[in-house]
């Protein structure tokens, strides 16, 4: 909402400055966005007279002029407009300026070969009016001994912007802002000065509002004015117009767009002569069209409010009008509208045709239903001073009667909301400086809420008026109490944080990516999911909800090696989706590692990375967040984004039917099908939601605290196997041996080939035997080194290899 | 002088003189070999006479040991000599680069979250989530905000169905909604998450990250709102006093509702929060809704209190001096090791919050 400082005082009488009158603003709810001087961006616009005009040599349509800009000071313009004429007194805009038509800021160029200090203006360029045929000329009556001078100069008063909140209505028009501001004591509101204008004539035209469901209209009020004369508005007008960023256009539609600037109450001007037979304000019936002031053709549905008459829809109601009935320069009689919505009807229908207009914001948030007449009165009044005419008595149409809120307010209940008190007596001043009737009975206030806010609809509301009125900095700072009454994370909060430093200790770099993404990289991830569509995606690139986190990781992943990285580690943890429904989704961690280990160090041998990097940084966080190893079940159903050959998928124990975790490398066709510059890429992904809350603490966890001090011993074993036969199957039936003696068993080496059957592999492994209760003499080793062997051969057909 | 102080008196002296280790092992075969000088000495015991035997053998033992720790000692100095010798030759050059390592970093908006929640956790808040895709009840409609009010315009949204039933969640405040419904008064949370807007340029990203605050009790009013967000602002940036000012706003689920701006000043191009002019909106805020209680089935007769909500991003950027937005989430592998945290860097009130 803007408007400048001059036009305020127009409403508000006061001593204060700019300033503060800017500040008070904001502390009474009604945002500063800017505060500006508008000299600054039109101060560049001189009047200015040009002294020679010569055709440019390497165009034909461009002029060469040397133009007398004041100060002695003379500059070589290019420029196009065929009435650059020698002596002509124009409007010179210098290096730098910014047009306000099209914001373009000038700099000094070369056109043609001709280097150009400037430009000369027309009107349309300086929003003056629609005029683009040549430059601005400029009477040498009036003007001649203005070379030099400032053309904008009569615009000196600040222009403020307020960003409104949507339950202000009222302060969308410039009367509304100076209400608030005389509550909060900053001066005292002017009174209107409207003549009444005795020995009218009727209003001929017959308006009807029809009478059926879900009629938008409320009240439409009018009245005729015969015999006017449209033209250009006086400079006064266009400057307040030009001051708010909008372009003048005829007397009649500058005074309509003023009095809905300045009163917050939107007017409609109709060519009277144009309407068929009456007006009959009713429902749209689906299918009808009309051609609106933008110049769209809109069909319409059932339900839209229309200004109609015998001819079809002049327009839609609190929305925008049509161009048949517009008023033009020609028009001569005018049918001036001031009319009442209802606000969700307005809302529904411009959001289903998509029209976004001056008037159908404010109607939407709700303007003063009583400002009728007061809109007609101030309307009529200034098209009668400017364009002249007859103006005909005032006629309103009621379909029915807007109820006013009535409240009930206890006193006490603002400091109960604030902490703070106020006296009844100032309560009682802020609210009726704000418009509230009042009648006190004891501790409560009867209040009558004034018809301009139909945002206040309860108690609460009133306490904000009056304590934004009073000052937010009156609320006294209550210091916090240092108590805990509930753990601060629940147990999946802990694991969460747990996890995610858990990863970041192990090498990766942390990332967050959007929970979109690419559909065409996330069908290589998401199984047998459906794409997750996004109706309203912010680009065709990121169209889904993500069915992994691993399509975004990819997509980045290509970046940084186009950036010339290649060892690179990186996680995420956040959330995936199988659905469209709240609940459809689940917390995983998923990470990648490309390249290779070791680069170019001179004293480790590099390798690239591969699955087992993988695994162990998954295992190892695993372990860390206190689960054992020895129960974890490994096998290798993994999703189709795997390696098939590597890559497997972790069971925190062989009873669980979901894994916590997959681990390997990425498949091949993936990396090829997305053009990926790496020598090897291994991944992981952790699934938080899989892993079971515990009831018990980690501490109640824990076996009891024992070990042995008698000497241990190691044994080496070598066993020829099925090559298909499972590492962790050997171990866990050897471990299964004799718990009580078998205290650890490493697996130290793989072997296929010579002196090996084929389909065979030797598995070798060093086991760790130590008793509880003694040391263990060469015959107790024997013996348990018979029954590993004997039970190992039995229960796998392996062989020993000796 | 009887022979076996003789005995001493050489070999004593011969060890003095500049040996190699054969040598000195040398000298212990000649004096404790089976034919050595000392040994031999040791045989003659048997043939002395009672008598003098006591004090001969005494004597003898008492050489021995003598001789025997001059022995040791000369072996010890020599094994050293031949050490340090060593040493000169396995001279490495320890300006050589050590074995290779990975330092992994925790994302300043991880890093963000846990210090807010680190802050509130003193003062007795608990975390909560809700889900980031919503329904168009909890998001919009049980927060005041019905389908035919502007208010809803204030948020650009991303649909996931043409009925627009279902939605990725504009705020946080949807968890303020989860929260009651299944519970009961008091409430005194804190919910961090992703939130989404269908907006996109320098300083807005399609997703970004708010916490919710929620604090409904019986008597809990706009002195406590102050008090506790005071208390948070000054604890977050980690200064003894902070500018901090309230000004008047709407939301539809918060009356009355405030903006909370901060006082700073910029100082070689960098941003001192607390002191100077120049004011910064940080976050919205406000008494809950009667209307939004009631739409938790809460009584606001009875229950009353405040909530918030407080951009993360914007936090960590004005904190850490990040400049742009959209950089979070680029996953630019410079940008994530500059702005990233040591994952032991774990903020918590003893140790403080940052390094």
């Amino acid at each position: 909402m803007k408007f400048t400082i001059d036009w305020l005082k127009e409403h508000l009488d006061t001593k204060y400055d700019d300033k503060k009158i800017s500040n008070k603003l904001t502390d009474i709810g009604l945002e500063v966005e800017s505060f500006q001087s508008p000299t600054s961006e039109l101060d560049n616009f001189i009047v200015a007279r040009i002294l020679n005009s010569e055709q440019h040599p390497n165009a034909d349509r461009l002029k060469v002029c040397d133009v007398d800009i004041g100060n002695k000071q003379i500059v070589r313009v290019v420029c196009g407009a065929s009435n650059a004429k020698k002596n002509l007194l124009t409007i010179y805009a210098s290096p730098g300026s910014v047009i306000p038509k099209n914001q373009m800021k000038l700099s000094v160029s070369k056109i043609r070969g001709v280097t150009s200090y400037g430009m000369l203006c027309s009107e349309s360029e300086l929003n003056l009016s629609n005029e683009s045929e040549g430059i601005i000329e400029l009477s040498s009556k009036k003007y001649n001994n203005q070379v030099g001078k400032k053309y904008f100069k009569n615009i000196n008063s600040k222009i403020i912007d307020l960003s409104i909140t949507p339950n202000r209505a009222d302060c969308l028009g410039v009367r509304g802002i100076a209400r608030d501001l005389a509550a909060a004591g900053v001066g005292k509101l002017k009174k209107l000065n409207l003549k009444k204008i005795k020995n009218l004539s009727p209003q001929k035209i017959n308006i009807k509002i029809t009478k059926e469901k879900n009629q938008g209209c409320l009240a439409f009020g009018s009245c005729l004015i015969k015999g006017v004369k449209n033209i250009e508005s006086p400079k006064w007008l266009k400057d307040k117009i030009i001051a708010l960023g909008q372009k003048p256009i005829s007397a009649i539609v500058d005074i309509t767009n003023y009095v809905m600037i300045d009163l917050n109450r939107p007017l409609h001007a109709y060519d009277a002569d144009k309407i068929d037979k009456g007006i009959v304000v009713r429902n749209s019936k689906k299918g009808e069209t009309f051609k609106a002031l933008d110049n769209e053709n809109y069909s319409l549905d059932n339900n839209m409010c229309v200004i109609s008459d015998r001819s079809g829809v002049l327009g839609l109601g609190g929305i925008i009008g049509g161009t048949r009935s517009g008023t033009e320069l020609n028009t001569k009689n005018i049918l001036l509208e001031s009319a009442y919505f209802d606000p969700r009807s307005i809302r529904k229908t411009s959001k289903l045709l998509n029209i976004d207009t001056d008037a159908k914001y404010r109607f939407e948030r709700g303007i003063d239903p009583e400002s009728i007449e007061l809109g007609l009165l101030k309307g009529a009044e200034l098209i009668k001073k400017i364009c002249g005419g007859e103006i005909s008595k005032i006629d309103i149409k009621k379909n029915t009667n807007i109820k006013k809120i009535q409240i009930k307010f206890e006193i006490s209940f603002f400091e109960k909301i604030t902490g703070f008190k106020v006296s009844d007596k100032e309560i009682i001043t802020i609210l009726s400086n704000l418009g509230f009737k009042i009648k006190k009975q004891k501790n409560i206030l009867n209040l009558q809420a004034p018809s301009w806010r139909p945002d206040i609809t309860q108690s609460i509301d009133i306490v904000e008026e009056i304590v934004r009125i009073k000052g937010y900095d009156q609320i006294k700072i209550e210091e916090p109490e240092k108590a805990r009454l509930k753990s601060t994370l629940n147990k999946q909060q802990k694991l969460f944080h747990f996890f995610q430093r858990s990863m970041a200790s192990k090498g990766y770099l942390e990332t967050i990516t959007w929970s979109f993404t690419d559909s065409k990289v996330n069908q290589l991830f998401n199984e047998n999911n459906s794409q997750i569509q996004i109706v309203n995606p912010i680009s065709s690139d990121l169209n889904v909800l993500r069915n992994s986190i691993f399509s975004n990781l990819i997509i980045y992943l290509k970046k940084n090696l186009d950036r010339g990285f290649k060892d690179i580690s990186l996680f995420e943890i956040g959330p995936i989706f199988s659905g469209h429904k709240p609940g459809d989704q689940q917390t995983v961690i998923s990470a990648l590692k490309s390249g290779k280990v070791s680069r170019l160090n001179w004293l480790e041998k590099e390798r690239p990375v591969d699955l087992f990097d993988a695994k162990r940084d998954v295992v190892q966080s695993l372990i860390e967040a206190g689960f054992n190893q020895d129960k974890f079940f490994i096998n290798d159903k993994t999703p189709n984004y795997f390696h098939p050959g590597k890559s497997g998928a972790i069971y925190l124990n062989k009873n669980e039917n979901k894994p916590v975790a997959y681990f390997g490398e990425i498949h091949p066709n993936i990396i090829k099908k997305l053009d990926i510059k790496t020598e090897t890429l291994a991944i992981f992904e952790i699934f938080l939601d899989n892993i079971k809350k515990r009831e018990k603490k980690l501490i109640d966890q824990k076996p009891q605290y024992k070990f042995s001090d008698y000497q241990k011993s190691e044994r080496d074993f070598a066993f020829v196997l099925d090559k298909t036969f499972k590492v962790q199957d050997l171990v866990q039936i050897i471990s299964e041996i004799d718990k009580s003696l078998i205290k650890g068993i490493k697996v130290f080496d793989i072997y296929e080939g010579d002196n090996i059957p084929e389909n065979k592999k030797s598995i070798a492994l060093n086991v760790t035997i130590q008793s509880f209760d003694k040391t263990l003499n060469d015959e107790d080793l024997e013996k348990i080194n018979k029954l590993i062997i004997s039970t190992v051969e039995n229960k796998t057909g392996a062989k020993i290899r000796s | 002088m009887s022979d076996i102080k003789k005995i001493k008196e050489e070999f004593i002296n011969k060890l003095k003189q500049d040996l190699d280790l054969n040598s000195v092992n040398q000298i212990k075969t000649d004096l404790f070999g089976k034919n050595g000088k000392i040994s031999n000495e040791f045989k003659k015991l048997g043939s002395i006479a009672v008598e003098e035997r006591k004090k001969f053998a005494s004597e003898l033992n008492s050489i021995k040991d003598e001789i025997q720790t001059a022995i040791s000692k000369k072996i010890q100095d020599l094994e050293i000599i031949e050490i340090n010798s060593k040493l000169q030759n396995e001279k490495i050059d320890v300006t050589l680069p050590e074995r290779s390592f990975n330092q992994g970093k925790i994302h300043p908006v991880s890093q963000v979250i846990d210090e807010i929640s680190s802050i509130f956790s003193e003062i007795g808040f608990n975390v909560e989530e809700g889900p980031d895709v919503e329904n168009e009840y909890n998001n919009f409609t049980a927060l005041n905000t019905p389908d035919n009010h502007p208010a809803r315009d204030m948020h650009d949204t991303f649909y996931l169905d043409n009925n627009k039933e279902y939605l990725l969640r504009t705020h946080t405040s949807p968890v303020q909604v989860r929260t009651m419904l299944k519970g009961k008064p008091p409430f005194k949370i804190i919910a961090p998450g992703r939130t989404y807007r269908s907006d996109s340029d320098q300083t807005h990203s399609p997703m970004f990250h708010q916490v919710e605050g929620l604090h409904i009790d019986k008597n809990i009013n706009m002195g406590h709102l102050k008090g506790c967000l005071n208390y948070f602002i000054k604890e977050f940036f980690e200064v003894n006093k902070i500018k901090m000012r309230f000004r008047p706003s709407h939301f539809p689920f918060t009356e009355p509702s405030a903006e909370v701006d901060i006082g700073y000043k910029i100082k070689d191009g960098k941003i001192i929060i607390g002191e100077g002019d120049k004011w910064l909106e940080i976050l919205g805020c406000g008494m809950v809704h009667p209307n939004v209680l009631k739409n938790v089935k809460v009584d606001p007769s009875k229950y009353q209190g405040y909530a918030f909500g407080i951009g993360i991003d914007r936090l960590a950027m004005l904190k850490y001096g990040i400049n742009d937005l959209r950089s979070f989430f680029e996953t630019d592998y410079r940008w994530l090791n500059h702005f990233g945290f040591d994952p032991l860097d774990v903020p918590s009130s003893y140790r403080g919050l940052s390094r």
